[in-house]
């Protein structure tokens, strides 16, 4: 039977009602409220504030029921959304020292100033199917500690006083804006560090480890990883000083990574450097040694051919939105390309065979 | 019904300004791939979200617009992006090539002569036509500032060494005003011809890539070929099977589970117009003697 793509506007139309029944699923089941995703499934809400830049829960929450849990979908309907909001300014940097810190560990010292504190993790879970859940979600309170007051020092920073490790000096030049101006190649790190750090989990994430398993390898360590909330301030023009406008939950990675010295650098250990929003642990570390990886030329070292070396292959594939658009937008209709290659395989064939009479009468 | 909630044709007028510089600098400098700073569009990237936006700088309340896809104004892509600026835009609509002032098309150019009161909008998917010649940005930004074609003149000599012909019948290469190769986008080489001297103003959007480039009205546009390979503009070697048009791009539908095939014009509104003025083709005198 052949069926036309033609007398689409009825189509899509039921598509779309049909689409909406899927949604909802079987009506004798509750319907799943926003507020529920966000508290409960809230590391699909990181993930998809993270890669939609876009910190704001209960909009990434509506995102994922929209998308039916499609997470990549879920980021499109919030980039989409995010770029039409007027820019009202710029916030100051986040001081990631000030964190208010619900995990913070460290794997090059055994115990720092600030602590080591786990965190919910699931790190040291047995993962074990817990039947329990699938019964009722209740669970006793967790055991609760004091806070730690004041600031707490980057342990990349103990490491700096010996100059052991590369200095990262405050650098206040304004970063490109890779929402509002195209990528011009070659990128600078602030740019580079812009489009991993909204760039797809699963694709960071193996070029993180095809660097950890030989592919431009960086040696990296998790010189401090944590996680909490950071206040936002931004300078009114008004009131001539910076106020706080509101919290976001961020995840930073900072990674110390071995290097034997080169030609233009001496021996120390080197930095890789992940920021992400929410509780985002695997994209954040993922990011400090992508990041690592790509600094090799400004640490002159070799160019190995490595993909996650090759800022342009990176920088270039690493956004879900684009990759699933251009890779999915292959199911639209081709049939006028493909008419034109018809005709010229047709063709070929044809002067083929005539060749091949041809060589065999000969 | 307009959608309030939204500015006019979607994007707000900043953003708009910024597509109309892009736009002016490639009207400037015919086909050269300008960079712009291309934004997340309500449809994903794939969808034609460059010509959209170029269509969304373009378009005043006044305008007219079609918006086909492989020739046709009822393909599901064509009707989903007229009814965004339906929407959006408010703005009349109409399937009539030459009542269009603008047009956004994917894969296909009018059969209708275009005339100078038109604006014809092209989706581009890559819009570096030398891109599976050289994948990396940086090096074919190079060589177009350095016009080096070579790469591309070998790449259709092997073609003809292999084959015995150019093995590229879409999105087939073309040179500006001789200067810049360009990528007409993935139309058939059929309709490579009218791309120059063409009255109307041709504008091209790719989104994903970020890039937008343009042909101004009577521009100078060649398609890659040799002396003794010269450059054909082919279709299928049939006559329409519905309106009997002979010089217009064929689809080929398959009729049934026996295979058997109908050749119809990839064109609807050229099609139906001419079967309105009377013009049969092979079916429709068959359905007309039965």
């Amino acid at each position: 039977m052949y069926v036309a793509v033609k007398g689409g506007e009825r189509a899509i139309d039921n598509a779309h009602a049909f689409l909406a029944e899927e949604r909802r699923g079987d009506p004798a089941i509750a319907v799943l409220t926003v507020p529920q995703i966000r508290e409960q499934l809230r590391l699909a809400v990181n993930r998809v504030m993270a890669e939609g830049s876009l910190y704001d829960p209960d909009l990434a929450a509506l995102a994922i029921k929209q998308a039916r849990g499609d997470l990549i979908e879920a980021v499109f309907l919030i980039r989409a959304y995010r770029t039409t909001l007027p820019r009202h300014g710029f916030s100051s940097p986040v001081e990631t020292a000030q964190m208010h810190m619900t995990r913070r560990i460290s794997a090059t010292f055994k115990d720092a100033p600030g602590g080591q504190i786990l965190g919910p993790t699931f790190d040291y879970t047995h993962r074990l199917l817990d039947f329990r859940l699938a019964a009722d979600g209740d669970v006793p309170p967790a055991p609760t500690a004091p806070a730690t007051q004041g600031p707490v020092p980057h342990i990349t920073g103990f490491l700096n006083r010996d100059g052991l490790i590369e200095t990262a000096d405050r650098d206040d030049t304004p970063p490109p804006d890779l929402t509002r101006e195209p990528i011009e190649l070659p990128a600078d790190r602030a740019l580079r560090l812009q489009a991993i750090t909204r760039g797809d989990e699963g694709f960071i994430l193996s070029l993180a480890y095809s660097t950890q398993r030989g592919y431009g390898r960086t040696h990296a360590f998790v010189g401090e990883l944590r996680i909490g909330m950071v206040e936002v301030e931004m300078d009114i023009p008004e009131l001539g000083f910076a106020i706080c406008i509101g919290e976001v939950e961020l995840t930073e990675c900072e990674t110390v990574n071995q290097f034997k010295g080169s030609k233009t650098e001496p021996p120390q250990f080197t930095r890789g450097y992940g920021l992400t929003f929410g509780q985002t642990e695997r994209k954040a570390i993922a990011m400090s040694l992508v990041d690592r990886a790509l600094r090799w030329k400004e640490l002159g070292e070799d160019f190995t051919g490595a993909p996650a070396q090759d800022e342009e292959f990176v920088l270039m594939h690493a956004d879900n939105v684009q990759a699933t658009g251009f890779l999915e937008h292959i199911k639209l209709p081709h049939y006028v390309d493909f008419q034109s290659e018809l005709e010229l395989i047709r063709k070929l064939r044809a002067e083929a065979a005539a060749a091949s009479q041809k060589e065999a009468a000969e | 019904m307009t959608d309030q909630s939204y500015n006019f044709a979607y994007l707000d007028e900043q953003t708009k300004r910024m597509i109309r510089r892009a736009i002016l600098k490639g009207i400037a400098v015919p086909g050269y791939q300008v960079p712009f700073a291309s934004r997340e569009m309500p449809m994903p990237y794939g969808w034609g979200t460059g010509g959209v936006q170029v269509t969304a700088a373009c378009l005043t309340p006044e305008d007219r617009l079609k918006v086909i896809d492989q020739g046709a104004d009822d393909t599901t892509n064509a009707v989903s992006i007229r009814k965004f600026f339906q929407r959006t835009a408010g703005v009349a609509t109409t399937e009539a090539t030459a009542e269009a002032t603008l047009i956004q098309t994917r894969h296909r150019i009018p059969e209708h002569p275009l005339t100078e009161d038109q604006i014809l909008v092209y989706q581009v998917p890559i819009p570096e036509p030398l891109r599976f010649l050289e994948p990396r940005e940086t090096e074919t930004r190079k060589m177009h500032s350095l016009e080096e074609y070579g790469l591309m003149h070998v790449k259709l000599y092997e073609d003809i060494a292999r084959h015995g012909s150019i093995a590229t019948s879409y999105a087939y290469p073309v040179k500006v005003e001789g200067r810049y190769v360009m990528d007409p986008s993935p139309i058939p080489k059929f309709d490579n011809p009218k791309l120059g001297d063409c009255p109307a103003l041709q504008l091209f959007g790719a989104g994903r890539e970020q890039r937008i480039y343009a042909l101004p009205p009577h521009t100078q546009v060649v398609s890659l070929d040799f002396d003794d390979h010269p450059f054909q503009a082919t279709k299928a070697p049939h006559d329409c099977d519905l309106c009997g048009a002979s010089e217009s791009y064929l689809d080929e539908v398959i009729v049934d589970d026996a295979g058997n095939r109908m050749f119809v014009c990839s064109d609807t509104d050229f099609c139906r117009s001419r079967r309105e003025a009377g013009h049969a083709g092979r079916l429709t005198m068959q359905e007309a003697a039965e």
